[in-house]
């Protein structure tokens, strides 16, 4: 007998999907509106989560060692620096590299190049490039360059100088830039989310609400309420589905226009990012659609049956 | 079968019957006359559960209706058949389907709806019209079909509220009749209208209402009003 129901509910459902034309057509559109803008905020946190790996990735600390520090010394330094935490990257830039790169630099400007050769040794020192997991952590790095145990004293007396208390400022700015960012982005998503499914959920409330009469006349015939329910719940189902399949499409052309038009803007190509995550884009929107309509069915449903 | 115990019921500051004591056997044909408010519809939804009394006791057999927990009060109706003056079909649903559904909300199997529908349909001359849907049908055809959708279960009890109201001579009479065969067959109908032509030609009991209150009970009744 459960099967017969449960078919007789699917059949049931789908009937009334199909039959009720333009209520039907209604709710694919508010369920639509409602999966669109869930999928757009998607595309938005990419978006910005890659501006935010783009300014992260040129935030970093650089430490500059004495002239003729021994190489093996300040290798030793890096292996240390390498298994703290914090650090995500490190990179060794040797005297002669150093060199190499300012002559790279200064190659228009005579002068400079003219008062290079005049002195009979390479003035510039190796230095050590720290990239942080995040950019927070800046400030506990350099704590370590303190005299705190991590670092011997020779070690610490061999560096001249570390550019982050120059750069301090502008790692603050941005840390709190991109964490206000992340946080905006978080509230405003979560905003817009509850909004269109307070939307989705009345619209769904208000052709139960035109049902009514039926309930009550199924209720009369002596329908079980889960026997009423069901086709409520189904239709709820198709809705999700049939709309969770329309906004994939729709965002077919939009990544495309999307991907050739804003780019550069804002970091990410958005079409190429839809392929590779299209599965994924696609189960979030069935599954949101889905459940969306079976959620709104019972919550709306549940006032007409009491007794 | 049902039982009215000092039945009074109120809606906030209107009374819509009062003191009422009923009492209908198995197997009768009862009809409840009276002008619109007197109170005929309330006494129908007092039976069906649909609104509960303020004072006094509505029992079916030896059970109070309105003390039964929600899965009972289902079974409950589920021995009742109702039939309404316009008609509560299910919009969705075909003439076919709006019989079948009664059928599966009680669970019948597939067998007995193939077997039991077609019958009902050529039982109220609708065979033709099986795959229409209501809006397709004309007012006695949807008071036929739904005279079909409550005789399919075959209950106890058939409620008929003013089923007559929205019909003409011609499709009244038939639809009388129909309730008349019905009752003939055992089952006990309960008619309220306010039309003479009914009460007159269905020859039974007749209850009369006015202002809530019963004021004629006449075994071999007709329209006194």
């Amino acid at each position: 007998m459960f099967f017969t129901k449960l078919k007789r509910v699917i059949v049931s459902g789908y009937r009334n999907f199909t039959r009720s034309g333009f209520t039907s057509i209604a709710s694919i559109l508010i369920m639509t509106i409602t999966l669109f803008v869930i999928t757009s905020l998607i595309f938005i946190q990419a978006a910005l989560n890659s501006s935010l790996n783009d300014i992260k990735e040129k935030v970093d600390v650089t430490v500059y060692f004495v002239p003729d520090t021994e190489e093996s010394s300040i290798l030793g330094i890096q292996d240390t620096l390498k298994n703290l935490p914090e650090v995500r990257d490190i990179t060794y830039t040797s005297e002669e590299q150093a060199l190499a790169e300012f002559k790279e630099k200064h190659s228009n400007d005579y002068l400079t190049l003219q008062a290079l050769d005049e002195l009979d040794e390479n003035p510039l020192g190796g230095s050590l490039n720290i990239k942080a997991k995040d950019p927070s952590q800046y400030e506990s790095i350099v704590r370590y360059f303190d005299n705190n145990g991590t670092l011997s004293a020779a070690e610490i007396s061999s560096i001249d100088k570390i550019d982050y208390h120059q750069n301090k400022i502008v790692i603050d700015r941005l840390t709190s830039i991109i964490n206000g960012a992340r946080k905006l982005g978080f509230a405003v998503s979560f905003v817009l989310v509850v909004i269109s499914l307070l939307i989705t959920y009345s619209t769904i409330r208000l052709i139960i609400y035109m049902s009514r009469e039926e309930i009550n006349v199924m209720k009369l015939v002596g329908a079980a309420k889960s026997y009423i329910r069901g086709p409520f719940v189904v239709s709820g189902v198709f809705v999700g589905v049939v709309s969770s399949i329309v906004t994939i499409l729709i965002f077919i052309p939009v990544s495309i226009w999307l991907g050739n038009q804003m780019t550069d803007f804002v970091g990410i190509n958005l079409y190429t990012y839809y392929k590779s995550n299209f599965i994924q884009l696609f189960i979030i929107m069935l599954g949101s659609g889905v459940s969306i309509g079976i959620i709104s069915s019972i919550f709306a449903i549940h006032r007409y049956l009491r007794k | 079968m049902i039982y009215f115990n000092n039945v009074t019921k109120k809606y906030s500051n209107s009374i819509s019957l009062e003191d009422i004591n009923i009492s209908i056997t198995q197997g009768e044909f009862v009809a409840i006359v009276g002008h619109s408010g007197a109170g005929k519809t309330t006494l129908t939804k007092l039976i069906l559960a649909e609104e509960s009394p303020t004072d006094g006791t509505v029992f079916f057999e030896s059970t109070d209706i309105h003390k039964l927990s929600n899965k009972k009060l289902t079974d409950f109706r589920r021995k009742i058949g109702v039939v309404f003056q316009d008609f509560r079909l299910l919009a969705n649903k075909t003439a076919y389907e709006n019989i079948a559904f009664a059928m599966e909300a009680i669970e019948k199997d597939e067998k007995e709806i193939l077997r039991d529908v077609p019958h009902v349909l050529e039982l109220v001359d609708l065979t033709a019209k099986a795959h229409l849907f209501p809006h397709q049908l004309s007012g006695g055809e949807k008071q036929r079909l739904a005279i079909a959708r409550a005789i399919i279960t075959q209950p106890n009890l058939i409620i008929a509220d003013e089923p007559t109201g929205n019909l003409d001579p011609i499709n009244t009479n038939e639809v009388v009749n129909i309730l008349k065969k019905i009752n003939d067959l055992g089952t006990t109908v309960i008619l309220t209208t306010h039309n003479r032509q009914v009460v007159d030609q269905v020859k039974k009991r007749v209850i009369t209402l006015e202002n809530g209150r019963v004021v004629r009970d006449d075994k071999d009744g007709k329209y006194m009003l």
